[in-house]
């Protein structure tokens, strides 16, 4: 019996920041990073995909909006169409909801100033490829770094998110209390991250790429990432 | 219309002019007029500074590349090097406070990017006035967002820095960037590693040339305040964006070999490339303005040459490889113009709309500019020495006085200022702002760097010759107390205007304590910046020499952190407490005094005290060290109590006053946290080295304790601590 390896691909957009950081996260998991070029037609095979954080394209027009029709943009849609696991990091949770994969929208934060800071995230699921290694209630640290993550969606969008349970993680303090203080950029019901009404498809403003590695920080980014390369290896062999 | 001549107009004094006559034979052309107004200006030609720095040490075993380059280098060992340098962008800050700072992170990114090396850490020592001036809360939070708003878009993490308020710089914020990259030493482009050939090619990529920061160098960095009100225009407009695009376009370019040298556009754009990179050859150019890409089609010669717009690069090129650096170039979306030949001989000669603008020797404009030796004279009214505030009764409340201290500016935590900036990119930062050193791994090594900036005004101002040793000493020691050896500097001097004979004495004598201190700590002088004109009307700022130290940590897991880790530990005071209160934070928070002189420095002690710390580090037998700055002892430890989160008791004995006990900022001194277990080899090793190692009790709990004097509760001295900055600012806290 041969153990397979998860390949995990990365997209890199013209100024992706963290592309190189997601890789890195993959191996140190245990998976193969796989790297992606946004203008080829290309998934080259991979078993799950990330849109990684950073300021595609310069954050013009609209953060993640430009990005939306990058020509690999198709092959991402049609991967999720076919139940893929796809996941959006910060800047690409942008993406993934300029691009109609997600509901909702991403606009500046509520104090108007970028932020760099750890937080809490209370799990609310555990049926996404990024929390099935996860308990609903669990509480995982990781930190946050963006001027424009304030999660905001219209009332009946709200009210389909909350009924559907597409909500993935909210910010929560230590105990795992959902708290205003615990917010940091004033998202609405503390919405860190949602998944799409079928459910491979998730974003999240924090980044657990930069959460696996004890030397650097605090690691709430392994169990997700781990659960994101057990859904790719169930997806490939299936 | 100014009936000024051109060439004041332009920034250049009358003998200069002469002297741009004698080195053509003739007068100059206009466009030749302004490529020197720009080269020959302060900020380019270092023309008030240069005799004095190079009496500084430049040399070292671990130095690759010293000044001269577009940045210095130091071998790390195992193959790698770290290329680091540090720049001030003060004078467009002042006006423009976002793009200004911006556009300062920019310029220092592309000279680390010019050497081959990956940009991996930028650290931002900054100085205002007080900000109870609306203006000066303006100015901070313009630079901050500028810092953070660039830094954050380009992919390189911003891990340190310093805030300092000062009077002198209300009207003359001091905005100074480091940035330090790493390379494969085998991959270091400089001066020397790449051969160009006569006939080949000068292409220019990146962003297009427009009509901003026209006169950044010869306008805005060379003259005081109050004569440059319109100045506006000469501030550069950054693109983090295009920046992104550029750093991995370009190392890209030089990892594949496809260059034959590198350089950025800053000060002077393409007239600066073009002339040093063909001077540094040994050749001349021949430069063809039609071919820059405009971002508007009316420019003039002049002003093609001297724009300072952002994000462009100058690579040199053998026609066989244009094919292939094009297409790089096109993959990142960058433009690309080829609008140079190298030729032989030593004229730069210059083409526009089919005619010919410019005919000067390239090593003129780069070498041959004047260099003076201004005149200097001491201040006509020296500090008097009576003038102690350790003299000063104090029958005050201790515990008072150091939530004072705690609270003032110079003090109390930045963390409202470096939250927003993303420390995290790139996955190396072991621990960042908020700690004595910034720790950034080497990928691939065991390896870290330890980074520090420190610049303490308010000494320079006393004493500019112990000012600029105290930051030499403060930096290495900062480095040292987190278990690193320090390597090398750089450095950014931020002084007045030269023409005046203080200033120029200030400067000497700063550069002189620079100098000493760097012999005494052995760590040479790799590069660095200096900039003039602080200052408007009457007030100039103090001089400030600020430092960037890069020191070297072999394993990064034996790294020593700056707060207690834990309860139960024994706290130490490494070196001696003199009543030392001359430009303290104490005096000038509590009794209201900037006097005095500063304290003294004995640098065979500082050494061996880092030394201690060093080889400590390398037992793992502390568990904590922090420096004794701002604020003295009683600072150093209520810091590390905040940071670790764990209280602590200590007696202070002494026969020194209480309040110079606790607030003297006697130099050399670091407060130690050690575990039982390791105590007595820590004791035996600070003997052994002849380092004053006094212990003063043990960490644990919620309290802090002053026995017999004070006590408090690490919550409410956190609470003073992370809300005066805030509060200041007129923040919810």
């Amino acid at each position: 019996m041969t153990i397979a390896t998860p390949r995990v691909g990365v997209i890199t957009f013209p100024g992706s920041l963290d592309d190189r950081d997601a890789l890195r996260a993959v191996e140190t998991m245990g998976g193969e990073g796989v790297e992606l070029w946004h203008a080829d037609h290309d998934l080259r095979g991979v078993d799950a995909v990330v849109l990684p954080g950073g300021f595609s394209y310069g954050d013009y027009l609209r953060c993640g909006a430009i990005a939306g029709h990058a020509p690999i943009l198709d092959d991402v849609r049609a991967f999720a169409d076919r139940g893929g696991p796809v996941l959006g990091i910060c800047n690409g949770f942008q993406i993934l909801c300029e691009a109609g994969l997600l509901p909702g929208a991403l606009i500046r934060n509520a104090s108007l100033r970028f932020v760099c800071v750890d937080v809490f995230l209370r799990v609310e699921t555990s049926q996404t490829p990024v929390t099935s290694e996860l308990v609903p209630g669990e509480v995982v640290e990781i930190p946050v770094k963006h001027g424009e993550g304030q999660y905001v969606a219209t009332t009946e969008q709200l009210q389909e998110i909350e009924d559907g349970g597409l909500v993935v993680f909210r910010y929560a303090d230590a105990r795992g209390e959902v708290t205003e203080r615990a917010n940091p950029n004033g998202s609405i019901d503390n919405i860190a991250g949602v998944r799409s009404p079928a459910g491979n498809v998730v974003g999240l403003m924090p980044h657990p790429e930069h959460a696996v590695d004890p030397d650097v920080g605090p690691t709430g980014g392994q169990p997700v990432i781990a659960s994101l390369l057990a859904s790719a290896l169930a997806g490939a062999s299936a | 219309m100014s009936d000024e001549p051109r060439h004041r107009q332009l920034g250049l004094a009358d003998d200069e002019f002469e002297r741009i006559r004698a080195a053509l034979g003739r007068d100059p052309r206009p466009a030749e007029l302004a490529m020197y107004a720009a080269m020959w200006s302060e900020h380019c030609s270092y023309k008030s500074s240069k005799l004095h720095l190079k009496t500084l040490p430049t040399e070292g075993d671990a130095v690759l590349v010293g000044p001269g380059q577009d940045a210095g280098a130091v071998d790390l060992g195992e193959g790698m090097a770290a290329v680091f340098k540090m720049e001030s962008h003060s004078h467009p800050s002042a006006i423009e406070p976002y793009q200004g700072a911006a556009t300062g992170v920019g310029g220092i990114v592309r000279d680390i990017v010019s050497m081959g090396a990956r940009p991996v850490a930028l650290l931002d020592p900054l100085m205002f006035g007080s900000l109870t001036e609306p203006r000066n809360r303006w100015l901070l939070e313009g630079v901050v967002a500028g810092i953070g708003g660039y830094g954050n878009c380009i992919g390189v993490p911003t891990v340190g820095g310093e805030i300092r308020f000062a009077e002198p710089h209300s009207a003359n914020p001091t905005v100074d960037v480091m940035c330090v990259g790493l390379a494969e030493v085998d991959a270091l482009v400089s001066g020397t590693s790449l051969t160009p050939h006569v006939g080949s090619l000068m292409v220019l990529y990146g962003a297009t040339t427009g009509r901003d920061g026209i006169g950044g160098v010869s306008v805005l960095a060379s003259a005081a305040l109050d004569e440059r009100d319109d100045a506006r225009p000469s501030v550069q407009i950054g693109d983090p964006f295009a920046e992104k695009l550029l750093i991995e376009a370009s190392l890209e370019l030089i990892s594949r070999g496809l260059l034959e040298g590198l350089q950025d556009l800053g000060g002077a754009g393409i007239t600066c490339a073009v002339s040093e990179s063909a001077a540094r050859a040994g050749m001349g150019a021949r430069l063809d303005l039609d071919a820059v890409p405009l971002r508007e089609p009316s420019m003039q010669a002049s002003e093609i040459l001297t724009s300072e717009s952002q994000e462009r690069m100058l690579a040199i090129v053998h026609p066989s490889r244009l094919d292939e650096v094009r297409a790089e170039c096109e993959r990142w979306g960058l433009q690309i113009a080829v609008i140079a030949e190298l030729v032989d001989g030593d004229t730069l000669s210059v083409t526009h709309r089919g005619e010919v603008v410019a005919e000067v020797p390239a090593t003129s404009l780069v070498e041959d500019g004047p260099v003076y030796d201004r005149p200097r004279a001491p201040p006509v009214v020296l500090p008097d020495p009576v003038d102690d505030p350790a003299l000063l009764r104090f029958e005050g409340d201790l515990l008072e006085a150091l939530e004072a201290v705690l609270a003032a500016p110079n003090v109390a935590s930045k963390r409202w200022v470096w939250q927003q900036y993303d420390s995290v990119v790139q996955g190396q930062t072991v621990t960042g702002s908020g700690s004595d050193a910034a720790i950034v791994r080497v990928p691939g090594t065991m390896k870290a760097l330890a980074l520090s900036t420190d610049g303490k005004g308010r000494y320079g101002a006393l004493d500019p010759y112990l000012g600029a040793m105290h930051a030499v000493a403060e930096a290495a020691r900062n480095v040292a107390v987190s278990g690193a050896r320090p390597l090398a500097i750089t450095n950014c001097l931020n002084f007045g205007n030269p023409e005046r004979p203080l200033v120029m004495w200030q400067f000497a004598e700063s550069i002189r304590g620079m100098r000493d201190a760097c012999l005494a700590l052995d760590t040479p002088v790799t590069g660095g910046n200096v900039s003039f004109y602080n200052e408007s009307g009457d007030s100039a700022i103090w001089p400030t020499p600020v430092v960037g130290m890069l020191g070297l940590l072999d394993d990064h897991r034996l790294r020593v952190p700056t707060g207690f880790p834990g309860a139960g530990l024994a706290v130490y005071l490494l070196g001696e407490t003199f009543p030392e209160l001359g430009g303290s934070e104490f005096a000038e928070a509590v009794l209201g005094v900037v006097v005095g002189r500063p304290p003294a420095l004995d640098l065979d002690r500082e050494r061996a005290m880092h030394e201690l710390l060093i080889e400590a580090a390398s037992m793992d037998a502390i568990a904590s060290a922090h420096d004794c700055g701002d604020g003295g002892l009683v600072i150093a430890l209520v810091e590390s109590a905040i940071e670790g989160g764990h209280g602590f008791a200590v007696t202070i004995a002494t026969d020194l006053p209480d309040h110079i006990a606790l607030f003297s900022e006697s130099a050399s001194r670091a407060v130690v946290g050690v575990a039982p277990e390791h105590e007595g080899t820590f004791v035996d090793l600070a003997a052994s080295r002849g380092v004053p190692a006094t212990r003063l009790g043990e960490t644990g709990g919620p309290r802090v304790v002053f026995a017999g004097l004070f006590e408090t509760t690490v919550a409410d001295l956190r609470e003073i601590y992370e809300t005066a900055i805030p509060r200041l600012l007129g923040e919810a806290v």
